[in-house]
């Protein structure tokens, strides 16, 4: 019985990694590309949310979820061209400083117009409860999550190994200098990237908003755990990311199986533990840019 | 282009989301000098969204009293900061005592917070009314002679609670699953709810500690589900609160949820059809007397919605301690304790006057439990609680639910 408990936690660590990969790797791809750490894509996952309970209020829920991501990235065009795209060759720090400023200015705007009070919606009603396969419980709504963080995995991967845009992605990501020379410009091609990075964060801020507390500050909450996931999976790895996200959600897991209090803290210590085996991450490539 | 070691970068960006997680304070001061009164209490972390409820509690008391006339002919002047986390609570409280002049202070959500401010207030021998913190634990071994607590304590809510639930067969001989905050307060609820259940015939059958940064609550739910509980019963705090009401309807556990800690924010905040249950609470803006309705028009009016529970108890202490000030024609904190100590009753918008119990300095109030109101039958967004009846009974003395001595002893120096 033992045993069939612990299981049930990595599994349902597995669905909650799938969660924290939306968020983590939007910021993998933006840092791999741009080499910038980009300290305001929580506040694109918190304006995911609040647009998503918004936009419930008018359409339902299933069109809020679906048109949020896609309004989100819009505002990602504006903060690639006139915000990011001054900082892709300029001093790392002064990126830090303008997306956490940045951050700090997105809460601040979003408790400006939604209030400091936190907003709330629900999750459809065929969605909810729980579903039991085999003896293992699963939420109906995480198991919707899963699928669709499953398909724009799948997406998103197909997209980086099977096409142009992919290949010129990549190449981006080891030799810039190269890609210029072959007369590719590499700056529509970080518009789309950060397009869809803050799309994915406003996605996972979107499905989550009937389930967590919706208030100013969730921005910052989530951005802690997705650099750990990007810090642990390495830079410029895609399935390091996924390997991450998902190693996470299973260590919190299993940390609350054997050891309740310790829950928040495993996520630090297996970081730490990585780091010390393996400084690039789990499978971090050498970029030559960044050493 | 310049190049920099990832790791030098990532260390940066690190440090960067460290300290983003000690939030930014934000500031609001009053402009006059005269009577100057502090004001602490959490804007950010799992507290802040309740904390600014109480900060606009307290801002509109300071303008309707200064727009009176002020305390002894002056104005006061409300110095209202983010008080963050217990030690930068404390250097804020030592700081507008030294070097701002502060009179006394008011104000903190947090039991940890209020804690270390009342240690403050006690070396600077000035009195702090502490009006959100709700630990046993501060008005018994830790009371000090200028503290005051002007929230119920723990033991009340869960006496106010535990009554409610007896009454509808929900405690003897039932198997409880709890979830506790893992700080001061929630340490103190579980061992206030274990002495319940002690003597109520009912069994804890598991307990989690959980963080209070925690958002996502799965593997709780999964732990509950294993252990197979009667009743499930929360012990936790803010948006701990929002997260877990949420998550427990998204799953649908079959186990009724109960709770001895609720705040009408994190109610709000889950969301109708979310919530169900019963919960304690200390104040709500459809209690029906005059002063209420009067606060809550005047707040309405003002922020355009409803006060919560920590705007209302923000309110009416700086209220009442105008009210004390203008009767002892003092500031100073010896003749002000004296006068509280006499227990002198104050009107605090409920059906019965309250005071200052002279040997802890606990406001003796009413409290009650609340049920949660079908999502079809709520006027708007904000009447979602149906109050039962107050606690304790009419007839019955105030004290009644309040730990005795024997149970919270307080010793306090002179």
């Amino acid at each position: 019985m033992q045993f069939e408990f612990l299981l049930e936690q990595v599994v349902n660590g597995l669905v909650l990694g799938g969660y924290y990969l939306l968020i983590a790797l939007g910021l993998s791809l933006i840092f791999s590309v741009g080499g910038i750490v980009n300290l305001a894509h929580g506040a694109f996952y918190a304006l995911g949310a609040y647009v998503c309970v918004e936009l419930t209020k008018q359409l339902g829920f299933a069109a809020a979820v679906v048109i949020s991501p896609f309004a989100v990235a819009t505002l990602g065009i504006l903060f690639e061209r006139f915000i990011l795209r001054r900082f892709y060759t300029a001093d790392p720090i002064l990126s830090l400083l303008v997306t956490f400023g940045l951050a700090m200015v997105a809460e601040q705007a979003i408790r400006m117009i939604w209030g400091a009070a936190p907003v709330s919606t629900e999750i459809p009603q065929n969605f909810r409860g729980s579903v039991i396969v085999g003896d293992f419980l699963f939420s109906r709504y995480r198991l919707l999550i899963l699928a669709v963080v499953a398909a724009i995995l799948l997406g998103v991967w197909l997209l980086l190994q099977k096409t142009s845009f992919g290949r010129v992605v990549r190449a981006g990501i080891q030799r810039q200098d190269m890609v210029a020379a072959l007369g590719i410009r590499l700056q529509p091609y970080m518009t789309a990237i950060v397009m869809l990075g803050v799309g994915m964060a406003a996605l996972g801020g979107a499905f989550f908003a009937p389930i967590t507390t919706v208030h100013p500050a969730m921005g910052a909450e989530v951005m802690t755990i997705a650099f750990v996931v990007v810090v642990i999976g390495g830079l410029g790895s895609f399935w390091g990311v996924v390997v991450a996200a998902l190693l996470v959600g299973v260590v919190r897991g299993i940390a609350i199986h054997f050891e309740p209090a310790a829950g928040e803290a495993s996520i630090y210590i297996l970081m730490f533990l990585v780091l010390l085996v393996r400084p690039r991450g789990l499978l971090g490539e050498r970029i030559e840019k960044f050493e | 282009m310049i190049r920099y070691p990832r790791r030098t970068v990532l260390r940066a960006g690190a440090a960067f989301v460290g300290a983003s997680a000690l939030g930014f304070p934000a500031i609001v001061r009053a402009q006059s000098e005269k009577i100057r009164i502090g004001h602490l209490t959490p804007l950010t972390g799992f507290l802040g969204v309740i904390g600014s409820y109480a900060q606009l509690g307290v801002k509109l008391a300071a303008e309707e009293i200064n727009a009176s006339g002020g305390v002894l002919g002056k104005p006061i002047d409300l110095i209202s900061e983010d008080s963050i986390n217990p030690a930068t609570a404390a250097t804020k409280a030592q700081r507008m005592l030294e070097q701002d002049g502060a009179a006394m202070l008011l104000g903190e959500i947090s039991s940890a917070s209020s804690l270390t401010i009342m240690q403050v207030a006690e070396r600077n021998k000035k009195m702090f009314f502490s009006t959100g913190a709700r630990s046993d634990a501060l008005r018994g071994k830790n009371c000090n002679k200028y503290s005051f607590h002007c929230d119920i304590p723990n033991t009340v809510m869960v006496n106010a609670v535990g009554t409610a639930l007896s009454q509808k067969g929900m405690v003897k001989g039932k198997k409880f699953f709890t979830l506790t905050a893992d700080y001061i307060f929630g340490h103190d609820l579980l061992k206030a709810a274990k002495t319940f259940f002690g003597t109520h015939d009912a069994n804890l059958i598991g307990d989690e500690l959980i963080a209070t940064d925690a958002t996502d609550f799965s593997p709780y739910l999964l732990k509950v589900r294993q252990a197979r509980p009667d009743v499930v019963c929360c012990n936790l705090a803010g948006n701990q609160v929002t997260n877990l009401v949420k998550q427990y309807a998204e799953f649908g556990l079959p186990y009724p949820l109960v709770g001895f800690n609720l705040n009408t924010g994190d109610a709000w905040a889950a969301g109708a059809g979310n919530l169900g249950g019963t919960w304690p609470t200390v104040w709500y803006h459809t209690l029906d007397n005059p002063a209420s309705k009067a606060f809550v028009a005047a707040f309405t009016k003002e922020y355009g919605k409803p006060p919560e529970n920590h705007a209302w108890i923000d309110y009416v202490t700086l209220k009442l301690l105008a009210e004390a000030i203008n009767t002892t024609k003092s500031t100073e904190s010896n003749e002000l304790i004296a006068y509280f100590e006499k227990q002198s009753q104050f009107d605090i918008m409920k059906a019965r006057k309250a005071y200052f119990r002279s040997w802890d300095h606990q406001l003796v109030q009413e409290a009650y439990p609340f049920t949660v109101k079908p999502k079809d039958q709520m006027k708007d967004q904000w009447d979602m609680l149906v109050l039962g009846e107050a606690v304790p009974a009419a007839g019955d003395p105030l004290e009644t639910i309040y730990p005795t001595r024997q149970q919270n002893p307080c010793e306090m120096k002179a």
